[in-house]
């Protein structure tokens, strides 16, 4: 079925763009990129309507990669249903994000150099759901943080932008180290690194090195994917433009943490400490980054945090043993929070750039499609039945019900507080007076009619799409009922948000300053992200900049390295400067030091010979 | 080699190469240094001879040979540029030909 065309339309796109797209014009570059892009998407539907229902993997096997002793690794591409999904989720709202962002970069510099990695971004991403080991896995794993990096920094004249690039490519790395390590057991364990050889194997395998290598994956997951304790670079990734945070930091990058988690099932399963930690950090995550998001005044911010608290359900779900609700999850989030970035996108292009909820304000009426678009989301995400949040969620926290009921509440609570912080932004924006000094202008059609796509798809793609259904080959649905009881109470939780938004910041506005007033130092916390970025700051990167500076490069490179080089130099240099009084020019001085040397010559042997 | 023991050959050698020696170190006119040259090749080449009359072996007479051609073309071309630099300098003191430096 030819799967190598998906992943090779965007690299085609990425290549013609970034050769040719700095002499080409915008409609050319608009052709390439979305032109790819629509292809991919294409060829993704015709090959999934062409393998038909998908129950086992479709496996294409095109050249031996590496050969090493008894360690094979082809260059494989599979698609079961888990990839059939993502690659839909991705190849879709890619296509869609693409379209929006002709609009949105219309008057940015480097327009070419965006589209390009763009199409790379593609191709790395479907690479990594397409891989049918886990080293095509990892080289789309890697090259979609190369892209979050390239992308994060692309105004690279802003210092606030190339450092959140390099915190998000440095903190990755050390999620990849633990991926490497996982990588590395799996060949000591397995002799090989493809899905189709390593998962049946599973049952056979201790229960130590399957916890081992679960928990490397784990930390791999994280980094990827934000979770505690290495979500601190996706809030500051949204130093990129928009449809960046949309497509990469929200729809379809960080999700690949949950992918990975998910493909390993069978792995997890095995490893129920490591599915224990999966949950927890998941819960733990969803709870923390949620408490921030309550406070942030950035309106990309507070979709940051809303993100890492969202992935936090995906994991939870995963952690409980649902990991198809954790997918299922993954997909309503990939529409509804792609649409609330491509909506925050609108409202900051209304606005000239203006990001801020306090310089905000009664923009419902000037920007409605964006207003009604982005309602759309937030009732999405809020959790309101029947949208497509609502059974995503459920799912998960049925499944957090069933394996651990405090973990239940702490989600219900989380619920509760996304309904409010995503309503207290919405209201901000688009409620009140305008406290703002711009002209806001609706965004032209190419912008808002993505936004209204995604808005169809947040409202019915949870009914439309039955994730769980779906994958119900590879993850077998739980068997315990649905209660009314459980999922009427997080629904509560997030309609009490969305009232307590609606008091706080529409109805009675001063509310809000006067319970700050009331807990100063708890929301002086909350406001400052729990001072994490300072505390890791000063625990790691302090201690490695200065001990860097001071030892490595003062001591060791200055001194020894330096001094060895320098040294040698200067030693050569001094030799030749006592043997330069040699080569005076007289050849009876050459003739009586060749002579001395003869007798001394002499003289040693005779000794030698006389020892002998 | 009746009468005449090995050792007076080696020592006739060895008094050649000195005087050599001592003449290539001690004098100054480059022709007197080039012929102190000769002196010690054809003190070596006695002992080459005495050797292989002494050990009945061939090799140190074919040795002997080798340093004759050697030393027939070290002096044509040492001969002629001895003639160039006397030309070029108008004196055969080896002491004034010390221009290397500078």
């Amino acid at each position: 079925m030819q799967l190598w065309l998906i992943p090779v339309f965007p690299l085609a796109g990425f290549l013609l763009n970034g050769i040719f797209g700095r002499r080409a014009s915008k409609a050319f570059i608009n052709t390439i990129a979305i032109g790819s892009v629509l292809l991919s998407f294409a060829w993704v539907l015709k090959t999934l309507l062409g393998l038909g229902d998908l129950t086992t993997p479709h496996i294409e096997r095109y050249f031996t990669w590496i050969q090493s002793g008894s360690l094979h690794i082809g260059f494989d591409l599979a698609v079961d249903r888990l990839t059939a999904v993502m690659l839909l989720v991705v190849t879709g709202i890619g296509s869609i994000i693409h379209i929006y962002a002709i609009g949105y970069m219309a008057h940015e510099g480097g327009y070419y150099r965006f589209f390009s990695y763009m199409n790379l971004f593609m191709f790395f991403m479907l690479t990594l759901v397409l891989g049918a080991n886990y080293l095509i896995l990892f080289v789309g794993w890697e090259g979609v943080g190369l892209c979050s990096y390239l992308l994060i920094g692309f105004y690279f004249t802003k210092k606030f932008a190339t450092d959140a690039g390099n915190k998000a490519f440095i903190v990755n790395r050390i999620g990849d180290f633990g991926f490497s390590l996982a990588m590395f057991l799996i060949v000591v364990q397995f002799g090989s690194l493809d899905f189709g050889t390593v998962f049946p194997a599973v049952p056979g395998k201790s229960e130590a090195a399957l916890t081992t290598i679960a928990f490397l994956l784990l930390v791999g997951a994280c980094g990827k994917s934000a979770q505690l304790p290495l979500y601190v670079w996706l809030p500051d990734a949204m130093a990129g433009p928009t449809p960046v945070s949309a497509l990469i930091h929200a729809a379809t990058m960080v999700t690949a943490g949950v992918y990975m988690v998910a493909r390993s099932a069978a792995i997890y399963t095995h490893a129920p400490a490591a599915m224990e930690a999966v949950a927890i950090i998941g819960v733990a995550t969803a709870f923390f980054a949620a408490t921030i998001g309550l406070a942030q005044n950035d309106i990309k911010k507070v979709f940051a945090y809303s993100t890492v608290s969202q992935l936090g359900y995906m994991f939870l779900g995963a952690g409980c043993g649902a990991f198809s609700a954790g997918i299922y999850h993954l997909v309503t989030h990939a529409f509804f929070k792609a649409l609330l970035f491509l909506g925050a996108g609108s409202v900051i292009h209304a606005l000239g750039g203006e990001q801020d909820l306090r310089n905000m304000g009664g923009l419902r009426h000037k920007i409605p499609w964006t207003f009604w678009t982005m309602m759309c989301a937030g009732v999405a995400i809020a959790g309101v039945p029947p949208f497509a949040g609502f059974y995503s969620k459920d799912e998960i926290l049925m499944a957090a019900n069933h394996h651990a009921p405090w973990m239940y509440w702490v989600g219900v609570i989380t619920a509760g507080m996304t309904a409010f912080y995503v309503f207290r932004a919405m209201f901000l924006a688009f409620f009140g007076k305008y406290r703002g000094e711009a002209h806001p202008h609706e965004s032209p059609a190419v912008m808002t009619l993505p936004l209204a796509a995604l808005a169809l798809l947040s409202l019915g793609g949870g009914y439309i799409f039955k994730v769980p259904e779906f994958l119900a080959p590879l993850f077998p649905l739980a068997e315990e009922g649905h209660d009314l009881g459980p999922v009427l109470i997080s629904v509560a939780a997030g309609l009490l948000g969305i009232g307590l938004a609606y008091l706080f910041y529409v109805a009675r506005p001063e509310l809000p300053d006067a319970l700050v007033a009331r807990i100063g130092g708890l929301y002086q916390l909350v406001y400052n992200k729990y001072f994490v970025d300072e505390v890791y700051g000063a625990v790691v990167v302090n201690p490695v900049v200065s001990g860097s500076r001071e030892v490595l490069w003062k001591g060791v490179d200055v001194a020894v390295i330096d001094g060895a080089v320098n040294g040698v130099g200067s030693s050569a240099r001094g030799i030749g400067g006592v043997l330069k009084l040699l080569q005076s020019g007289y050849i009876r001085s050459y003739a009586l030091w060749v002579a001395l040397g003869s007798v001394l010559l002499l003289i040693v042997m005779g000794v030698a010979g006389g020892l002998r | 080699m009746t009468g005449v023991p090995i050792s007076w050959y080696l020592i006739l050698s060895a008094v050649l190469f000195s005087l050599g020696v001592a003449g290539f170190l001690f004098r100054r006119n480059i022709i007197t240094v080039f012929m102190c040259i000769e002196l010690m090749l054809n003190g070596v080449n006695l002992s080459f001879i005495t050797f292989s009359y002494h050990l009945k072996h061939v090799n140190g007479q074919i040795y002997s040979f080798f340093v004759m051609v050697v030393a027939a073309a070290e002096a044509a071309v040492g001969l002629a540029i001895i003639l160039t630099v006397y030309k070029s300098r108008g004196t055969l003191n080896i002491d004034d030909v010390s221009s290397m430096k500078n």
